[in-house]
């Protein structure tokens, strides 16, 4: 998520084209290397969304640069469509329905996974264009004869050349693209997608459709594929059937990481770098087949040393001498008790009105092969209640408290929240009824400030599960700023909010974890061991806020300090080898002989 | 036509295709198994092995020596490549892995390409074992069912190094857990350097055997690299039997569809390959929650 402001970007881009026009043919760059370096750099917007900005590396982009390339030059050869830019348009919606068949299959994976299947499925589409489809794309031949676009405006006609007048056609369609990315990269969507790069566990837990956003970036990957093979064609006249081949797919990867990913302009750079290389390199140099040698091991070193690519590597350089001292006076500020002068957050609107427990588990058994982790535990919790879950080491409160929020599914047993059977419910879908929690060990966003870490938290409370605002902007999200605000105040960070997530301490860390599960505004939080890890000072700013958050809230903790649960709950439930062992206020569990037996041993009733 | 004998030399086709694909997969998935790194330099590495084979045969004319000397360039190569490269990326995304992989791939293809050209080599099968061999119903070239003979002795070579041995005994436990592993006093950094060259090895020394049947570029890599993903994809990711039944399926997939038209062979190992992640994502073999 960069600054939101686009307009500096916007014009910014803009003038750089239009310079290009100018300075290139002085600075003697063959107009044909300016033009393949656009459509690849076009290309590569779309590879940077799904790679740079959402973590999802595909080395399969191939299919549908080839696939929309290819039917924009059948509809064009074939004289099916006058229109280049139709034909374009129905090329990149070819691709996009390519993403979304080849989406659902290869987002069944993650990882490594994710990338063979990409590789496997883009491998298929060449071999499928290249024999059994031969008959239209001309199979090793490739088709040519694709026309240049020609444009009217009343009397005035453009019908677009060769060389730098193809530039200008070839700059308007970037400029198009590039601002669509950028107000992509803006949007909520774009938010998110940086999130499920970071944290897909945490993105999904509060209350996003992980699964859905990440096909919507394939999505739009493959339609800016698809329109970039379109122009690959319009550009040479010819369309190449080695768009298909798995070297394109490399070549964009290679491209993408050296210019440096998630950057939207990286891909034009290592394009850019890329073909002039080659051209210097085989010409000027006369290394003739050894350029892309050296093409791998630049590549290589950058991976190795320089991760973010050359743009990555001037923001560092440029941050390094931009910045100030570490600010002291920051962290003084924190330690001011701000904590209590502030409100309960916004409560979730559509919990409806309802009699009997919030929340009400019968016989929650869970069994892991031979080893049962839960048996038979009957849990209710009533509106408002602040309850504890206590027990020793291995009791089964980790497992109890997964299947509570749905990430594990019992073996046996149902669970309702607020009279609604969630039992197997997705973890997103539970979010957003209004159950969340916070982590035993942090799950946040790592790569993001602390202030957009709670925007994504609140954005699945405002937008729902899943939203296409491609195009709106976070900063038209109603109500978005406030809610993140308020939390920021509710945890006392807000003197940090602009900070990355890595520069914070541990004990901030661990109030924003509980920070995340708040802003998205549950009816109902659990938190697991909120205080593990802390200092004394820590612990006791902490626990303050967990007794400001309770209001109009339905708390559940699981805790090792005893004395902080005995301080806080109202009732207890103590777990002893996956069993419900007792349950009752803290002076009934002080008393039970039973508790003091298996957990307190005796300490307690001192 | 689809005759008998057609299909029946087919099918041999592909179980000689399968076991080599078996080999090169066993490679991977030993590699991914144990370092957590999916190498996407084994397609190079395959094709480096038939290199390294040629060479070896153009300097001694012996089929033998350029098996050997083949496989231990390539145990040496991995091992440096490990040693060098890959060992900082243990820490690091599996992405970056992945790309800093890719790169090697490249680099090794090129540096082949500058040094034996882009022209096709070939190395032709020992005096001994070429020809044809009658087996009754079928006439069979006799290298061909030499290659599967060899590539199940290597494969079971492999599964007594890593199932009957203290090495593999560390190699899996390893893949379980490298941490503790190291915590219990043994080097697991100088196993992985034998593991990713024995991982290498297995590519190259299918490389070498392949060579006498399809001759050698140095872009030969990239298809079998592809292959493989849709083998240990099928059997299931660092599962070394899945790796070996993954790459038996594959190759009559692709020998048998090739019968009735060649060119909807890859096409149908993708089919496969989308179904198996339809039916069982994690693969025929591959255990639910990893990876």
């Amino acid at each position: 998520m960069p600054r939101r402001k686009m307009i500096l970007p916007v014009l910014l881009t803009a003038l750089g084209l239009i310079l290009g026009r100018f300075l290139l043919p002085w600075l003697q760059v063959a107009p044909d290397t300016a033009n393949q370096v656009l459509v690849w750099g076009m290309f590569g917007i779309g590879f940077d969304l799904l790679f740079g900005y959402t973590g999802l590396l595909s080395f399969g982009q191939s299919a549908f640069f080839g696939t929309g390339g290819f039917i924009a030059a059948w509809l064009l050869t074939n004289d099916v469509m006058g229109s280049v830019l139709a034909a374009l348009l129905i090329g990149t919606i070819g691709a996009a329905a390519a993403g979304v068949l080849v989406g659902l299959i290869a987002l069944r994976r993650t990882g490594i996974y994710f990338a063979m299947i990409t590789v496997a499925i883009a491998e298929t589409f060449f071999f499928v264009e290249n024999s059994p489809l031969s008959a239209w794309t001309g199979g090793e031949n490739g088709l040519p004869g694709v026309p240049a676009p020609v444009f009217r405006l009343g009397s005035l006609v453009w019908k677009v050349g060769t060389g730098w007048s193809m530039y200008a056609f070839l700059a308007g369609c970037f400029f198009v693209a590039m601002v669509l990315a950028m107000r992509i990269v803006r949007s909520p969507v774009g938010a998110i997608l940086t999130a499920i790069r970071d944290n897909p566990l945490r993105a999904r837990a509060v209350g996003h459709a992980v699964g859905h956003y990440k096909l919507a970036a394939f999505v739009v990957a493959a339609a800016y594929a698809g329109f970039a093979g379109g122009l690959l064609g319009v550009l040479q006249g010819f369309m190449p059937p080695d768009a298909f081949t798995f070297d394109t797919s490399g070549q964009l990867v290679m491209q993408t990481v050296i210019g440096g990913s998630a950057t939207l302009f990286g891909p034009l750079l290592g394009a850019a770098v890329w073909l002039s290389l080659r051209d210097f390199l085989q010409a000027g140099m006369g290394l003739g087949g050894a350029w892309k040698l050296v093409l791998g091991l630049v590549f290589v070193l950058l991976v190795c040393f320089l991760r973010r690519g050359l743009i990555g590597g001037l923001e560092s350089l440029f941050a390094r001498r931009g910045k100030a001292a570490p600010d002291e006076a920051a962290a003084i500020d924190l330690a001011a008790p701000t904590l209590s002068s502030v409100g309960p957050s916004p409560r979730r609107r559509a919990a409806p009105r309802f009699d009997g427990p919030v929340l009400e588990a019968k016989g929650l058994t869970k069994i892991y092969g031979g080893l049962s982790a839960n048996r038979d535990i009957d849990f209710s919790v009533n509106e408002g209640e602040l309850r504890a879950v206590i027990g020793p080491n291995g009791a089964g409160k980790s497992t109890f408290f997964k299947m509570l929020t749905c990430e594990v599914t019992p073996s046996k047993g149902s669970i309702r929240f607020g009279g609604r059977d969630i039992t197997g419910m997705d973890v997103a879908r539970v979010c957003q009824l209004g159950l969340t929690k916070s982590y035993q060990v942090n799950q946040l966003f790592g790569r993001l400030t602390l202030r957009e870490n709670l925007m994504i938290a609140a954005l699945a409370e405002r937008r729902g599960l899943f939203r296409l605002d491609l195009l709106r902007s976070l900063d038209r999200v109603p109500g978005l700023a406030t809610q993140v605000e308020q939390t920021l105040g509710l945890v006392g960070l807000t003197a940090r909010a602009d900070l990355p997530v890595a520069e914070l301490a541990y004990g901030e860390k661990r109030r924003l974890e509980i920070g995340l599960a708040l802003a998205a505004s549950p009816s109902l939080l659990l938190l697991d061991e909120p205080l593990a890890g802390m200092s004394p000072r820590e612990r006791v700013e902490t626990v303050q806020l967990l007794k400001n958050i309770r209001r109009g809230r339905t708390l559940i903790i699981v805790e090792h300090d005893v004395d902080v649960v005995f301080e806080l709950a109202e009732r207890i439930t103590v777990l002893h080898e996956g069993r419900k062992l007792a349950e009752g206020t803290p002076a009934e569990i002080q008393r039970n002989s039973f508790v003091q037996e298996a957990y307190l041993g005796g300490v307690a009733a001192a | 036509m689809i005759t008998w004998p057609n299909f029946l030399s087919q099918l041999f086709n592909g179980a000689a295709l399968g076991a080599l694909l078996a080999l090169i997969s066993s490679g991977l998935t030993i590699i991914y198994g144990t370092l957590g790194v999916l190498n996407l330099a084994h397609g190079a590495m395959f094709m480096l092995g038939g290199y390294a084979g040629y060479a070896v045969y153009a300097a001694t004319g012996s089929f033998l020596l350029a098996v050997v000397g083949g496989s231990a360039a390539l145990v040496v190569v991995g091992a440096l490549l490990e040693l060098v490269v890959i060992r900082r990326f243990y820490g690091r995304p599996p992405e970056d892995q992945m790309l800093v992989t890719f790169g090697i791939g490249i680099v090794v293809v090129e540096l082949v390409r500058l040094g034996f050209g882009s022209l096709a080599l070939t190395v032709p099968p020992p005096a001994a074992i070429a020809g044809v061999t009658p087996l009754g119903f079928i006439i069979y070239p006799t290298y061909r069912i030499a290659v599967l003979a060899i590539a199940a002795v290597v494969l079971a070579v492999l599964y007594v190094v890593l199932y009957r041995t203290r090495l593999g005994m560390i190699v899996r436990a390893g893949i379980e857990d490298s941490v503790m592993v190291n915590m219990l006093g043994i080097n697991v950094y100088r196993v992985f350097m034998l593991v990713f060259g024995i991982g290498a090895m297995a590519a190259g020394f299918a490389g070498i055997i392949n060579a006498p049947v399809v001759a050698l570029t140095p872009d030969m890599g990239d298809a079998v690299l592809v292959e493989t993903f849709v083998v240990v994809v099928i059997g299931g990711v660092g599962s070394f039997p899945g790796a070996i039944i993954g790459g038996l399926i594959a190759g009559e997939i692709l020998s048998l569809t090739a019968m009735v038209d060649p060119s909807y062979a890859q096409v149908m190992l993708f089919v496969v390959m989308t179904l198996v992640l339809i039916l069982r994502p994690q693969g025929l073999l591959g255990q639910q929650g990893r990876a």
